[in-house]
């Protein structure tokens, strides 16, 4: 599976990851190659078997709907790089 | 030599008031200084006062029934999650972030008496085999300090190895604890997916990561795993399964009654030779124990790094998501026009690798190659679980090489990575079975590097491994030897 250019600028725009020219190139090589060895999965035979997300078997793990409060919530806040204005972050706006 | 002592050797310093929790921290504390620029194995060694008031601390509330953990100097990985000390996953990402919280795994150290000394290097976000992808710069393995400590726990193994630190944490996604052990010659445990917690420990690939306990010996190995095992209601990913008494598998030297598998899939072609040679006569030892050695086959071992480099980059991919420098991360170096920008601005100081995962990840799961990717290993990974569990219906442990080479020269895989992630080849298919592995030194080669061998066992069968572990290490010397640095 060769990636062109295109598809690396697509893939890089999904993940909101900012890509130079040199890189998409530089990727594009990469990740074509880490895509061909892959491939060779097509050569197992997968028909009838159930794919695994969780490998110990668990299901819906439940627990009771209780609020426990973090007490460190200034050392949370205090994380941020960006400006806090009433115990909140501001944020660039969307437009 | 106060920092050449193991756990369990420090705690009966302590008890018999032979020296202090002080003393061992301060001696730790002189040799980082001394010996590790040349290692580079912490990428941020704690406030000496702290520290030495952190010990001060553990010798008055040392009583005869302290864990034996309590007092004894560690490191962590720096995924762990420590309030008020600075946590980067080696990343430019969170090169400025001090974590509110503690780690689940960290809160249990605490408790039974931890001295935290510092945290260890290990590749961006624990994504790499040889910590060349930090932004710290690499670890050298203190067996030749031109070649690589492995990854991407390898801080914390040339650490323990370098004796800079009794024992320390890491992180296991496809080999990143028992490859730098066998790199170090140290010994180091993969635990069974959701034997450990891992909230408050930085995500990778969330379906495979496993936090575990990286020490001079398997004896340390169990005395870790009695305090760090166990349920937690902050990681929804553990099973409710009993936790044992981890030391009541540290019995003699007599494997009798156990059976070894041998998989002939984890001796091939291309593998040094001196490494075939060294976990040969490991088994054979084993064999001398009293073990029966029996030849299994793992026959879709052969997919399983195709596998995992489809469900570890898709997994990291969703997981590096959150990294937006909103909540957390260092400031944006320029004004964004909006939160678009923004986004790909904050996101472009990600390292190459992690843009790699990320994309290649994306790609995976991205509208018509789900099927194609991501569930069709998820069909593959089935058939790898299935492997072990067939073969664990005839033998109780698993013996392999940890690595098919020794410690690789610092820059000689990293123009290729693909050929980089050929190195986890025979660790990986252990995370995507959830079983666990234990790696532990079986000699050196010719030219005097580390050689590891792995045990690997099924789920929740870490006493076995320990079991099995602990008698080899009682009748051989391969874990005592140290690096002249």
């Amino acid at each position: 599976m060769k990636l062109t250019k295109d598809q690396v600028k697509h893939v890089a725009d999904l993940a909101r990851l900012g890509v130079s020219e040199a890189q998409v190139e530089k990727f594009g090589r990469e990740l074509s190659g880490i895509l061909e060895y892959v491939d060779r999965l097509n050569e197992v035979d997968t028909n009838g078997v159930e794919p695994t997300a969780q490998v110990t078997g668990l299901l819906n793990v439940l627990r009771k709907d209780e609020v426990e409060s973090f007490q460190n919530t200034d050392g949370l806040l205090k994380c941020s790089p960006l400006p806090l204005e009433n115990r909140q972050i501001r944020v660039k706006s969307v437009f | 030599m106060l920092h050449e002592l193991t756990i369990h050797e420090a705690h009966e310093g302590l008890t018999k008031k032979k020296f202090s929790s002080k003393e061992l921290a301060k001696a730790f504390l002189d040799r980082i200084k001394k010996v590790d620029p040349g290692i580079n194995s912490y990428v941020l060694v704690r406030n000496e006062k702290e520290v030495l008031a952190e010990a001060e601390k553990a010798d008055s509330s040392f009583t005869g029934k302290s864990n034996p953990l309590h007092g004894v100097p560690c490191s962590l990985k720096d995924v762990f999650c420590t309030e008020g000390v600075r946590t980067t996953a080696c990343s430019k990402m969170l090169e400025n972030f001090v974590p509110p919280y503690d780690a689940t795994s960290v809160r249990l150290l605490k408790k039974a008496g931890m001295v935290l000394l510092g945290k260890t290097n290990t590749d961006e976000f624990t994504c790499g085999g040889s910590t060349e992808t930090s932004i710290f710069g690499v670890t050298k393995t203190p067996w030749d300090t031109e070649r690589v400590a492995g990854g991407s726990s390898g801080g914390s193994a040339a650490a323990v190895s370098a004796s800079l630190s009794t024992y320390s944490m890491g992180t296991d996604t496809g080999g990143s604890i028992r490859q730098p052990a066998s790199f170090c010659s140290i010994t180091g445990l993969k635990v069974t997916y959701g034997r450990v917690s891992r909230s408050g420990v930085l995500s990778m690939a969330s379906s495979l990561d496993t936090v575990g306990p990286m020490a001079k010996d398997v004896h340390d190995i169990a005395l870790i795993m009695n305090v760090i095992a166990g349920s937690d209601p902050k990681d929804s990913t553990m099973p409710n399964v009993p936790v044992p008494d981890y030391t009541k598998s540290l019995q003699g030297t007599d494997l009798s009654g156990l059976t070894v598998g041998v998989p002939d899939e984890y001796f091939i072609d291309g593998m040094d030779p001196d490494v075939e040679k060294k976990v040969r006569e490991a088994i054979a030892d084993l064999e001398k124990l009293g073990a029966k050695v029996k030849k299994i086959s793992l026959p879709h071992t052969k997919y399983a790094n195709a596998v995992y480099y489809v469900i570890c980059p898709s997994e990291v991919s969703a997981n590096m998501a959150r990294y937006d420098r909103v909540r957390f991360g260092p400031a944006l170096t320029r004004e964004a026009d909006d939160l678009l920008d923004y986004y790909l601005t904050a996101r472009t100081d990600f390292g190459d690798e992690m843009k790699r995962r990320i994309m290649v990840g994306t790609y995976a799961l991205s509208a018509g190659y789900y099927d194609a990717y991501y569930l069709k290993a998820q069909k593959v990974r089935t058939l790898i679980k299935q492997d072990f569990e067939k073969a664990f219906e005839d033998v109780d442990f698993i013996c392999t090489p940890v690595s098919p080479t020794p410690p690789f020269k610092i820059a000689e895989n990293t123009s290729d990575p693909l050929k980089m992630y050929l190195a986890d080849i025979f660790t990986i298919s252990a995370n995507l079975a959830g079983i666990c592995g234990l790696a532990l030194p079986c000699g050196f080669s010719s030219t005097n590097l580390p050689i590891g061998m792995q045990l690997l066992g099924a789920q929740f069968d870490e006493p076995t491994l320990i079991r099995a572990g602990h008698a080899y290490q009682q009748s051989t010397d391969w874990h005592l030897k140290k690096p002249t640095i």
